[in-house]
């Protein structure tokens, strides 16, 4: 609950550098508007006109009436209160907005973007800090963190190398497209780069909001159950890519990768995956083969 | 909870479409909600009771249409309704399939006055 204003969205979140502080507590950055119209408040008629014409009645028209006026029959009938308005708007048309702003821009550029989302520790940050460590010669990278809280996976991605800046969502639970379009801006991302970013971890909304990114990656790691593209189908049907991580672990959990994949292909047969483990290394080489394959 | 998000968007467009048309207040808002829009129809109608406070949808009738979810097969070109993005198509049993409906989140209409 935001407490300045008392709405039900805190919609305040913070864009920051490792070691820097937040400037100033309260950017309450709201992008609703509030119309405090409580003037009329008594005005609660509850629209249930019957407007009982008889439309068969018969007129006798004795033509030299000039001032014949069939008023009862008040055809233009103004409605002074009620007017239809026919929207016809996606309610996320905001957000696809400045996606496609964002996907511009990008495009513009040069920029390869990367939504990186999944559960909470599936390796979102492992990952990246790894292909920073192992690509940084052959490959620009910029890194946007999303986390409800804390400055941690911005601390490891700067000590890994790599320009980035940190989003907290506060009580929000995914990134939307103003978030990046600001963080971007305060990046000073390059031409010719890789735009890495690691959404909140969440298998839910996240899904619903497009950043303008080229490609959507989910990443499932093997600790975590093989139906997870059947229980969050909407995060597996709207991402590009799948990787599987923590192979390293197989042998000591019950994670049919074939399983994994053929959930997820039922939800998504355009899915491509990549089974790699961060911690040894392997199949890191063809996600770097791809990773690069992108920006060059 | 996104549908706080959502909810928040549904009152923004209210808004702006209310001041477009000169108008102080919405009696009726009508939306339409895919049954595979990754929206819970009842996490939306309780958000929408918090987010509607102080707003030009105060006291607005809110109508939601829900959309049931279809799909067609790539394989045989059936067309069959969904409850969920990972079922086969029931007369071929092809897992290739591509939802035609089902994942709309729209504001329909509004009545102003
Ligand atoms: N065994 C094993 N552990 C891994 C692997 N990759 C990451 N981990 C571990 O998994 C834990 C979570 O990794 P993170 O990279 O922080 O995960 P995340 O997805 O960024 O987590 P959130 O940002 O909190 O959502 C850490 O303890 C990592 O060391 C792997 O390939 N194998
Ligand atoms: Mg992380
Ligand atoms: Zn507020
Ligand atoms: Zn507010
Ligand atoms: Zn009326
Ligand atoms: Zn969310
Ligand atoms: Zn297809
Ligand atoms: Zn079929």
């Amino acid at each position: 609950m935001c407490e300045t204003c008392g709405c039900g969205e805190s919609n305040s979140f913070s864009i920051r550098k490792p070691g820097e502080t937040i400037e100033n507590n309260s950017n309450h950055t709201h992008t609703h508007t509030h119309s405090h119209l409580h003037d009329d408040s008594e005005h609660a008629h509850s629209h249930s006109h019957a407007h009982t014409h008889d439309y068969n009645h018969e007129h006798q028209h004795h033509h030299e009436d000039s001032d014949h006026a069939h008023h009862h029959h008040d055809y233009q009938h103004k409605h002074s209160h009620g007017t239809e308005i026919k929207v016809e708007t996606d309610i996320l048309h905001k957000n696809n907005l400045i996606a496609e702003r964002n996907r511009g821009f990008f495009e513009a550029k040069n920029i390869f973007a990367l939504n990186l989302v999944s559960s909470p520790g599936s390796g979102k940050t492992s990952l990246i800090e790894k292909s920073i460590k192992d690509l940084s010669k052959d490959v620009n990278f910029y890194i946007i963190e999303g986390d409800q809280q804390t400055m941690n996976d911005a601390n490891r991605i700067e000590a890994a190398g790599a320009p980035v800046v940190q989003i907290n969502t506060g009580n929000g639970c995914h990134l939307d497209a103003d978030m990046i379009n600001k963080a971007v801006k305060k990046l000073e991302v390059e031409n010719n780069s890789l735009l890495i970013i690691e959404n909140v971890g969440n298998l839910i909304c996240p899904s619903l909001f497009d950043l303008g990114e080229s490609k959507r990656i989910v990443i499932i790691s093997v600790t975590e159950g093989e139906d997870k593209p059947i229980k969050y189908p909407t995060m597996f049907q709207s991402s590009n890519i799948c990787i599987i991580n923590k192979t390293d672990l197989l042998p000591y959990v019950d994670f049919d990768i074939n399983k994994v994949k053929e959930y997820a292909h039922q939800v998504n047969h355009h899915l491509e995956f990549f089974e790699l483990s961060v911690k040894t290394g392997e199949g890191m080489d063809k996600w770097y083969e791809w990773l690069k394959l992108q920006v060059s | 909870m996104h549908e706080l998000s959502i909810a928040m968007n549904i009152v923004d467009i209210a808004d702006e479409e209310t001041k477009k048309a000169n108008a102080k207040k919405v009696f009726e808002i009508e939306l339409e909600i895919g049954t595979m829009s990754g929206v819970v129809l009842e996490a939306l109608e309780f958000a929408l009771q918090e987010a509607v406070r102080d707003s030009v949808l105060e006291n607005a009738k809110i109508k939601i249409t829900e959309i049931q979810a279809k799909a067609k097969c790539l394989n045989c070109l059936h067309v069959f309704k969904i409850e969920d993005l990972y079922s086969p198509c029931p007369n071929c049993n092809e897992f290739k399939t591509e939802i035609i409906s089902g994942k709309e989140l729209r504001v329909k209409s509004l009545k102003v006055e």
